[in-house]
């Protein structure tokens, strides 16, 4: 179904965290931008469509105050509004967005950390963009930061924190059908394994809370109003993410799970752990009977590699990109 | 990222340096009696592989040490650690030269690099941990001084690492392969067990029994809105896995069940590696801790508290007596020195004036016991570089 195309080489191999590959499109461009976390450094590269060109950038994470510690990053997202495109990085120390292409910072939010470390981490980690023109991130005392952004300029502002998550946020994501029906905007998840969904708002409302089992979620995705969570048990589930009904259960990978996508025109969804598997299933929704349907569809083997990002190129789910720990490449497939 | 990663990585760094050095002290051990014939002999009585043992665990875990250890904070830079176990490695009569010091950390490092890999769970790190300990346990278990000292560890570890939930676990495991990242030295033993690549990467199985918790892949299972299964599918794994094992042990006692941090080594298993400096790999990591690095504040309160745990060693003989070397002979040993690559050499710590200057004093003032006329050190500035070089002076 899918074949092994030629792998972009990166600066600095992949580090070991969840949802470690962002991808941003640019089709008017016919460019596309990878970002993949290496410790204390995102490495953004930009690949033509015709595979000719290729260049690369390198952001540090940023550090206001000491000069010779270093702070890490983690995780790295592209998120996509109407109005504009913006990278944002998570660290131990705070939030930074830059433009898409990473060449401006356009805004940077300290996290409170103490003065001698706690034995509660602190860190920021799961970033979603939600509807209009809120960007939304996690953080480790499970607080969401909800940011109202602007079309244009730095006056990004914190529009509100919401205090549900006891523990810390590992993803979110936000409903990415596209369609104007779903009720439900934002889908959180935190480290045991409970998810929170959300609608968008002024002030967002809870809308529903699905208990988790001890089990850390690691990566979570909302479509079409269905939740899928995938946990550090290697199992993905799906749930109607209003109501908290289970459609689906899937023993689906070895080890923990790092990453999933879906890709909205199709379907088609994405899973990688560290089991060094990919796996593409596809889902169907069926309204008339308020089920949904799980198809397995295809296997990927990145030999002795634990997977941390995958995700799909495009809407339709034609190529998908990977990533691993200690790998300095990110490997891509396209369809046969 | 996790600030209780520290204890994980020292237990298990120390418990795999106590098995290499185990090793090679048997492997150059001579028989008691033929010792007594002829003391000009070179080589290890019983009697002294014990005390060596005994000297190392006891400086291990000191307790003032430990609990500087054990409190919230970030990893040490790989530079401020491989001090430490200088330090350590130096505690009892022993004397390793640079290119064995080098290669113990070579192989200590690997060896947990690939137990934290391959751990099923995140959680099960600490039941590596555990196989350690009870490992270092058996070694001192005639002595029942340093015997407390272990037990104690045990009761700290439990307390402080039982109650973690596995995502708490995994933001350990993560932090602890950021730590290791892109190290990919290639290891004899690993090899030759087909552990390990020629590529220095390690083999993970798409086979064999899945983690306690997780079930084998295959199963696709869909439910109505009332809750009752519909349809069960099953989808080919491309693996040949099995059901998990029963969970190890995470008392005092018990069986931990896994194998990972159990000695892999014995006199009929030497130790040696090869260096494989070519890797690009190897040159872009050296590039994220290039920062000058004056030891952080931190670093130097640990140091110092283990130095203060450590008696002033007698010279000892020059001979080749008590050196322990990690290669088969001594021209081996000269040999890996000179042709270490570069981007693999770990660079001698030197400590700098830092802007504390209580945590510098502290340092001066024991490190003014090591000089051998007994003069008071004048300045941190001036003594406090090297500290390699006062050890090496002993």
């Amino acid at each position: 179904m899918y074949h092994k195309e030629k792998s972009i080489q990166i600066k600095n191999s992949a580090s070991a965290l969840y949802n470690n590959l962002s991808v941003l499109r640019i089709a008017p461009r016919r460019l596309t931008y990878f970002t993949v976390v290496h410790a204390n450094v995102v490495n953004m590269v930009s690949a033509s469509w015709d595979g000719l060109n290729y260049s690369h950038r390198q952001l540090q994470s940023k550090e206001p105050n000491v000069a010779t510690s270093t702070s890490l990053i983690m995780q790295a997202a592209f998120c996509v509004l109407p109005s504009r495109d913006l990278l944002v990085v998570t660290s131990q120390k705070g939030i930074q967005m830059y433009e898409s292409d990473g060449s401006i910072m356009v805004y940077w939010h300290a996290l409170d950390t103490p003065e001698t470390p706690t034995a509660q981490a602190v860190f920021a980690r799961g970033i979603s963009a939600v509807w209009e023109n809120y960007i939304c991130v996690g953080v480790s005392s499970g607080s969401i930061l909800v940011f109202d952004v602007p079309s244009k300029g730095s006056n990004i502002t914190l529009s509100e924190v919401l205090e549900e998550h006891k523990e810390s946020i590992t993803d979110m994501a936000s409903e990415c059908s596209g369609s104007q029906e779903c009720i439900a905007d934002l889908v959180s998840a935190d480290d045991g394994g409970n998810l929170c969904v959300w609608k968008s708002g002024e002030e967002f409302q809870l809308l529903n809370k699905i208990s988790g089992f001890d089990m850390s979620c690691s990566s979570v995705k909302l479509w079409k109003g269905t939740v899928v969570a995938g946990y550090g048990t290697g199992q993905i589930r799906l749930y109607e993410a209003v109501t908290g009904i289970l459609h689906a259960e899937v023993n689906a990978h070895a080890r923990w799970i790092y990453s999933l996508d879906i890709a909205p025109f199709s379907g088609l969804l994405l899973s990688a752990a560290e089991d060094s598997l990919v796996r593409v299933w596809h889902l169907t929704m069926t309204p008339e009977t308020n089920s949904v349907e799980v198809a397995h569809l295809h296997n990927e083997c990145v030999t002795d590699t634990q997977i941390c990002g995958a995700k799909f190129c495009d809407g339709d789910g034609y190529a998908f990109a990977v990533t691993g720990y200690d790998l300095s490449e990110i490997i891509r497939y396209t369809q046969s | 990222m996790s600030s209780r990663t520290l204890p994980l990585l020292f237990i298990n760094l120390g418990g795999e340096m106590l098995y290499i050095l185990d090793q090679r002290l048997r492997a150059q051990n001579i028989p008691a009696d033929k010792a007594k014939k002829d003391s000009a002999i070179a080589g290890w009585i019983d009697d002294d592989r014990r005390r060596v043992m005994n000297d190392i665990i006891t400086t291990m875990f000191n307790k003032k040490f430990l609990e500087e250890l054990f409190k919230p904070q970030d990893l040490y830079s790989k530079k401020a650690l491989r001090t430490v176990f200088d330090r350590l490695a130096h505690a009892s009569i022993m004397r390793l030269n640079q290119a064995s010091m080098d290669k113990l950390y070579d192989l200590m490092t690997m060896a947990f690099k690939y137990q934290v890999l391959l751990c099923p769970r995140p959680k099960d790190l600490l039941l590596v941990s555990f196989n350690h300990m009870d490992a270092i346990k058996d070694f001192v278990k005639d002595t029942p001084g340093i015997l407390s000292q272990v037990d104690e560890t045990y009761q700290q570890l439990i307390e402080m690492y039982t109650p973690l939930s596995s995502g708490d676990f995994q933001l350990i495991r993560q932090t602890l392969l950021i730590f290791f990242q892109d190290m990919h030295i290639r290891v004899s033993i690993f090899l030759k067990d087909k552990v390990q690549n020629s590529n220095g990467r390690f083999v993970l199985p798409t086979s064999g029994p899945v983690p306690h918790g997780t079930q084998v892949p295959g199963l696709i299972r869909m439910f109505s809105c009332t809750g009752e299964e519909l349809t069960r599918l099953q989808f080919s794994n491309g693996g040949n896995y099995t059901a998990a094992l029963r969970e190890g042990s995470f008392e005092i006692f018990g069986d931990r069940v896994t194998k990972l941090g159990t000695n892999m080594y014995s006199v009929s298993r030497p130790v040696e590696t090869h260096m494989s400096g070519t890797s690009k790999n190897s040159a872009q990591h050296t590039k994220v801790n290039t920062a000058p690095n004056p030891l952080a504040k931190e670093e130097l309160n640990l140091l110092a508290k283990l130095m203060g745990g450590l008696e002033v060693q007698k010279p000892g003989n020059a001979d080749s007596g008590f050196r322990v070397n990690l290669f088969a002979t001594d021209e081996e040993e000269e040999e890996a020195l000179i042709s270490r690559p570069d981007e693999l050499s770990y660079g001698v710590i030197k400590i700098q004036a830092t802007k504390d200057q209580q945590a510098n004093a502290e340092l001066a003032k024991i490190m003014g016991e090591f000089t051998e006329s007994g003069d008071q050190s004048p300045s941190a500035s001036s003594k406090g570089d090297d500290l390699l070089a006062m050890m090496d002076g002993l």
